[in-house]
C-alpha cells in the first residue's frame, strides 16, 4: 500500500514540476506583475493589445519556417508548392512567378510573405479549392470536439482534484490518482481504438465513424442527437490525459495551499470546512492550473489529429493525416500556419479567463 | 554520478526501481529482439488473422505474421527515438539555457524569445510537417523530436544560471581570471545537470508518444517495426481482430507509464528541496 500511495501521490513529480516552471514562466503573472507597480488598475483591452503584439511575430515566424521547408524538401521547390499532382503546366509558370522561383531568395521571401499574409496559402489540387478554404471549412467540426473536450476536462478535473485533496491517501483519493496516472500514459489514439472497440464494435451503443449519420434525413432534436452520439467517443479519448493532467495538478496545487496561513486564519476563525474549500483554499488553488491549461492547448491539438484521424472525424486533424497519405504540402503548411494562430488565440482567452479569476486584478469601469 | 548512496535512495522508491527494471528488460529485449522472437517478423506465415493461440501469444496479421514477434522488434524504434532525441534535447537546451542564463541582456531576451515560440507553436503538427516534407528516415525522426524538445530543458537549466551566477564560488573563479567557458562549463553547469535529468526524464515518454503518433500517421520509419505502425495497420482491421490493436498499445503505455514512474524516482533523489524533507 505504501508503494501505491508513493506511486500515486508524488505531489512533485517531474510532469507536474515541468507544468509549473510552464505556469512561473508563461503566467501573465509575471507581466501583470510588472504592469501593477506601474498602473495599479490593468485595462484588458491593454493586455489583449499587448499579447496580440506578441503574437505577430511568432506567426512570422511560422511563415519563414514554411519557406525554409519549401527550399529543403528534395526536389524542386515548386513541388513542394503545389504537392505531388500533375499539376497543369500553365499553373506551375504561374506560381513559379507568382513566388518569384527565378529570383534571388530573398526576393523569394518577401513575395512568400506577400502572398500569405494577403491570404493566398496556395492552391490544393487534390480538393480542388484554395487551400485557406480547405482548411478553413474543417476548423468548426475541429472546434466541436475540442472546445468540449477543453471545458469538459477542465471543470471535471478541478473537481476530480478537489475531492481527491479532502482527504488525503482515501480510497476515492486513490482512485482518483490511479486513474490520472492511467490517463497521462495511455496514448490518445490507443485509448480511442479501445473504446470504439468496446462502445461501438462489441457494445454497439455508438457509431464509430464520422460527426453524422451520412445521408440520413434528420432535423431538430433528432439531429442533435445524432451528433452526440458521434462526438462522445472522440470526445472522451481526448478529454481523458488531459482530464487527467487537470486533476492532477489541482491536486497538488490544493494540497499545497492547505499549509497556508491564510486558510489556518480561515479555519481558526471557526469558518466551515465547506467554507474554508470553497471561498479560501479552491480560488487560490485555481490559479495554477487555469494557466496549465492554456499550455495544453497545443497538446490538445496534437490529440486532435490522432483522434480525428481514428474516428473519421472531418477536422483538420483528420486533415492533416489526408495531406500526408496525399502529399498535399500546401495543406500541410497553411493547416500548421493556421492551427498556429488558433493556439495563440486560445491562448489568449485563457490569459483572460486567468486576469477575470485572479482576485489581484480589478478593472476600471 | 550514481553513487551508492544514490542507489539506496532511489530504490527506497519502490515503484521506480521496479520501472527502472522494466525498461531495462525492453532495452534487453530491444538488442536480442532476434533471438527471443519466436517468429521472424516479416516472415509471412500460413494462418492469416488467426486469434491469439498456443503458437502466436499475441495472434498473426493479415499477412500471418506473427504480432508477438513484431512487438518485440518493435521496442527498438520507441527506445532509440526516446533516448536519442532526449538526448539531442538535452544538449541543444544545456547550451542554449547556459548562454541565456549565463550572458543574459540581449542574448537571453532573444532566446527566450524564440524558446517560448517553440513552446506556443503545435509541436506535433510541426513534426508531421517537417517527417512528411524531408522524408522519414529514423534519424530524421530522432532530430525533429529532439529539436522540439530543447526549451524545456533550456528554461530549467536558465533558471539554475541564473540563481548561481551571482554565488561566491562562481565570483571567485572569476575574479582568479577563468575564462567564460571554464566558468559555465566548469563551475556553474554541474549545478544544473539535476535538474535537467529530471526534465529529460519526462521528455523520453513523450518522445516515445510522439514517435507512436508519428508512425500511426503513416509518418514512421519504413524499413522497421514500430508498436505506432502496428497500431496503424490494426486500425483497419480493428472490427474483426482486436488483439492486433490491443498487444502493441499495452506496451506503449506500460513503457511510458515505466519512464514516467523512474522519473519521479529520480526526482526524489536529485531535488534538492525534496531532499531536504
Amino acid at each position: 500500500m505504501l508503494v501505491f500511495n508513493l506511486l500515486l501521490h508524488n505531489s512533485s513529480t517531474p510532469v507536474l514540476q515541468s507544468l509549473r516552471d510552464d505556469q512561473a514562466q508563461r503566467s501573465p503573472r509575471d507581466f501583470l506583475g510588472s504592469l501593477l507597480e506601474n498602473t495599479s488598475p490593468v485595462s484588458p483591452t491593454n493586455f489583449i493589445l499587448r499579447r496580440l503584439f506578441h503574437a505577430v511575430p511568432l506567426l512570422v515566424c511560422v511563415i519563414v519556417f514554411n519557406f525554409t521547408l519549401i527550399h529543403l524538401a528534395p526536389g524542386d521547390p515548386i513541388q513542394a508548392l503545389v504537392g505531388e499532382f500533375p499539376a497543369p503546366e500553365a499553373y506551375v509558370a504561374e506560381m513559379r512567378r507568382a513566388f518569384g522561383l527565378d529570383q534571388p531568395l530573398y526576393v523569394q521571401l518577401l513575395l512568400y510573405l506577400k502572398n500569405v499574409l494577403t491570404g493566398d496559402l496556395g492552391f490544393s489540387f487534390y480538393y480542388r479549392q484554395p487551400v485557406a478554404s480547405v482548411i478553413l471549412d474543417r476548423v468548426p467540426a475541429t472546434l466541436q470536439l475540442m472546445v468540449p473536450a477543453l471545458i469538459f476536462s477542465a471543470i471535471v478535473g478541478v473537481l476530480l482534484g478537489i475531492l481527491a485533496a479532502r482527504k488525503p491517501y482515501s480510497i476515492s483519493d486513490n482512485a482518483i490518482s490511479a486513474f490520472s496516472l492511467f490517463g497521462y500514459c495511455v496514448p490518445a489514439f490507443w485509448l480511442g481504438q479501445m473504446l470504439m472497440v468496446i462502445f461501438s464494435i462489441e457494445l454497439g451503443w455508438l457509431p464509430s465513424q464520422g460527426i453524422k449519420t451520412v445521408g440520413a434525413d434528420l432535423d431538430g432534436w433528432s439531429s442533435f442527437f445524432d451528433r452526440i452520439t458521434h462526438l462522445l467517443l472522440p470526445f472522451a479519448a481526448l478529454a481523458i490525459r488531459h482530464l487527467a493532467v487537470n486533476a492532477r495538478m489541482m491536486r497538488s496545487s490544493m494540497l499545497e495551499v492547505a499549509f497556508e496561513d491564510f486558510v489556518m486564519v480561515a479555519r481558526a476563525k471557526g469558518l466551515a470546512e465547506k467554507d474554508v474549500t470553497a471561498r479560501h483554499m479552491v480560488p487560490n488553488a485555481l490559479m495554477p492550473v487555469v494557466t496549465i491549461i492554456g499550455v495544453d492547448v497545443s497538446f490538445l491539438f496534437t490529440g486532435s489529429v490522432l483522434v480525428e484521424t481514428v474516428f473519421g472525424w472531418p477536422g483538420i486533424g483528420r486533415l492533416m493525416y489526408e495531406s500526408i497519405v496525399k502529399r498535399d504540402y500546401p495543406v500541410l503548411m497553411g493547416n500548421f500556419l493556421i492551427t498556429t494562430a488558433l493556439v495563440v488565440a486560445v491562448n489568449l482567452i485563457v490569459d483572460l479567463v486567468y486576469l477575470w479569476l485572479d482576485p489581484r486584478v480589478k478593472y476600471k469601469k | 554520478m550514481p553513487s551508492p548512496q544514490l542507489w539506496r535512495q532511489f530504490k527506497r522508491n519502490r515503484a521506480a526501481a521496479i520501472s527502472l527494471y522494466f525498461v531495462i528488460a525492453l532495452i534487453l529485449a530491444a538488442i536480442f529482439a532476434s533471438e527471443l522472437s519466436p517468429y521472424d517478423p516479416f516472415a509471412l506465415g500460413d494462418g492469416a488473422l488467426l486469434a491469439p493461440q498456443s503458437d502466436h501469444w499475441m495472434g498473426t496479421d493479415d499477412l500471418g505474421r506473427d504480432t508477438l514477434s513484431r512487438v518485440i522488434h518493435g521496442t527498438r524504434v520507441p527506445l532509440l527515438v526516446g533516448f536519442l532525441a532526449t538526448a539531442t534535447s538535452l544538449l541543444l537546451g544545456i547550451l542554449i539555457g547556459s548562454a541565456s542564463g549565463y550572458f543574459g541582456g540581449l542574448t537571453d531576451v532573444i532566446l527566450m524569445r524564440v524558446t517560448e515560440y517553440v513552446l506556443v507553436v503545435p509541436r506535433f503538427f510541426l513534426a508531421l510537417l517537417v517527417v512528411a516534407m524531408l522524408g522519414t528516415g529514423i534519424m530524421k525522426i530522432v532530430l525533429v523530436i529532439g529539436i522540439l524538445g530543447w526549451p524545456e530543458i533550456a528554461r530549467v537549466v536558465r533558471a539554475q544560471f541564473l540563481s548561481f551566477r551571482e554565488r561566491e564560488f562562481v565570483l571567485a573563479a572569476r575574479a582568479i581570471g577563468a575564462s567564460h567557458a571554464k566558468v559555465i562549463f566548469k563551475e556553474i553547469l554541474p549545478n544544473a545537470i539535476p535538474p535537467a535529468v529530471v526534465v529529460a526524464s519526462i521528455l523520453v515518454a513523450r518522445a516515445i508518444l510522439l514517435e507512436a503518433g508519428l508512425s500511426f500517421l503513416g509518418l514512421g520509419d519504413p524499413n522497421l517495426v514500430s508498436w505506432g505502425s502496428l497500431l496503424s495497420e490494426a486500425q483497419e482491421r480493428i472490427s474483426a481482430s482486436v488483439w492486433l490493436a490491443i498487444f502493441p498499445g499495452m506496451a506503449i503505455s506500460l513503457l511510458v507509464l515505466c519512464v514516467n514512474l523512474f522519473g519521479d524516482g529520480i526526482n526524489d533523489v536529485l531535488n534538492p528541496k525534496l531532499r531536504k524533507k
